[in-house]
């Protein structure tokens, strides 16, 4: 485990944890869950927990007095929906990114790859 | 009227300029300048199709296109319905285009920010490559997203597998020239413009010319510390693993496959044989970019 840096990075390790539970948490049951990796004060892991669930990355229940948040969307959505910006396949060419090289066609790619042989074996 | 027949002009000569400049191969050997060309035709264009509408309208008044606006809004009943009419198209035109380029920056800004905030979340750092955001994902990608407090560079775990070492650092220090130089600046009001006519053939080809040539100069400053054939062999190797595009209606010339028309191809000729302009040339393309961007300015001052 790396060590936990910044808020940013405590997000990460909050949500990781939620990711892990099918049935969600309460901040009691975050903080103990990192109680190994770092000693949290419990407003610590709430105001995390209240960030993320601004940004919308959680929803939270009422549960007795407490609150029990759960991701909304998997990691692996998560990922998916970066990809897809970063390969540009959402067919808005937007300025939001810079890509090393857009995508091109299966024919394209032959020819590139004939190409790569050739600069290779010079 | 000689300053807004000039002002025609000018805009007539900046489209047909843009028109023949989508065509040119000679500003692949001096991208940057090339750029400034590109810019400057931009800009010329907007100002010079303005002046015209507002030049036209104003007419009567003889105190050319500035003090001509600034006596219409103060005696506007002195034109005829038509002048009045150029001048609220001229004006509206001038708005459209300003507005337009604010909607674009809000929504670069909205979707870096979201773009940011999952990359907080899913990404993480690696001690190999410190400064670089690694994404687990099989793809191959590499991207930066552009920023003034926290630009950062992510490449996928598709893209450590695929490449080498070497390779791997030619493609960071493209990604990072694109940061340091801001390219995304540059592309933002042609997007912008593509908007505004979507349907316009020509601004859809200058949006191309202009994103291979910001390519080309990231390109250019990648190898100045190393060999640029690395860069090449990594341009080759990462395009022809990416998954084919695209959805229907972009672009991207399906089943056309002609050496011309890959942009991913002229690059690697061009890195594996450099032609660079002579410097008295690109001084030369300097000059003209100037006087183009600054002529209309000038015909919007005559009081003619």
């Amino acid at each position: 485990m790396h060590p936990v840096k910044g808020l940013g990075e405590l997000e990460r390790t909050v949500m990781e944890v939620l990711w892990d539970r099918e049935n969600g948490a309460t901040a009691r049951e975050v903080g103990r869950a990192l109680a190994d990796d770092r000693d949290l004060a419990h407003t610590t892991v709430m105001t995390v927990l209240d960030r993320l669930a601004k940004k919308g990355f959680l929803v939270r229940e009422r549960e007795g007095r407490a609150w029990r948040y759960r991701p909304v969307a998997t990691k692996e959505a998560y990922v998916a929906e970066i990809m897809l910006g970063a390969l540009n396949m959402t067919g808005d060419r937007d300025a939001a990114l810079a890509h090393f090289a857009r995508s091109v066609s299966g024919d394209e790619a032959d020819l590139l790859r004939r190409v790569l042989d050739e600069v290779e074996g010079t | 009227m000689t300053g807004t027949a000039l002002l025609a002009l000018v805009a007539a000569g900046s489209a047909f300029g843009a028109h023949r400049l989508t065509r040119a191969r000679w500003t692949w050997r001096t991208p940057r300048t090339a750029i400034l060309l590109w810019q400057a035709l931009g800009l010329a264009w907007g100002l010079a199709s303005i002046g015209t509408l507002l030049g036209f309208g104003v007419a009567p008044y003889g105190q050319g296109v500035i003090g001509g606006v600034i006596r219409f809004f103060a005696d506007p009943h002195a034109l005829s319905s038509i002048r009045v009419a150029s001048v609220a198209a001229g004006l509206t035109f001038m708005l459209m285009l300003i507005v337009m380029l604010l909607v674009a920056i809000a929504g670069v800004v909205r979707a870096r920010r979201r773009h940011r905030a999952l990359l907080a979340l899913v990404a993480h750092g690696d001690p190999e490559i410190p400064g670089t955001l690694v994404l687990d994902h099989p793809a191959a990608a590499a991207y930066c997203v552009p920023g003034v407090r926290s630009p950062k560079v992510v490449v996928s775990a598709g893209t450590l597998e695929l490449l080498g070492p070497p390779e791997l650092a030619a493609v960071l220090d493209h990604e990072r020239a694109h940061v340091r130089e801001r390219h995304d600046l540059v592309l933002l009001p042609f997007t912008s413009l593509r908007r505004v006519f979507p349907q316009a053939g020509i601004i859809s080809r200058t949006l191309d010319a202009v994103e291979l040539l910001v390519e080309m100069a990231a390109d250019d400053r990648a190898r100045r510390h190393r060999p640029a054939k690395e860069l090449a062999t990594a341009l080759l190797r990462f395009a022809a693993a990416r998954p084919a595009p695209t959805p229907a209606g972009t672009l991207g010339v399906a089943g056309v496959a002609a050496e011309e028309s890959s942009p991913i191809l002229v690059r690697v000729r061009r890195l594996l044989s450099p032609a660079p302009l002579p410097r008295p040339l690109r001084g030369a393309m300097l000059a003209a970019a100037t006087l183009v961007a600054v002529l209309p300015l000038v015909l919007y001052a005559i009081p003619a």
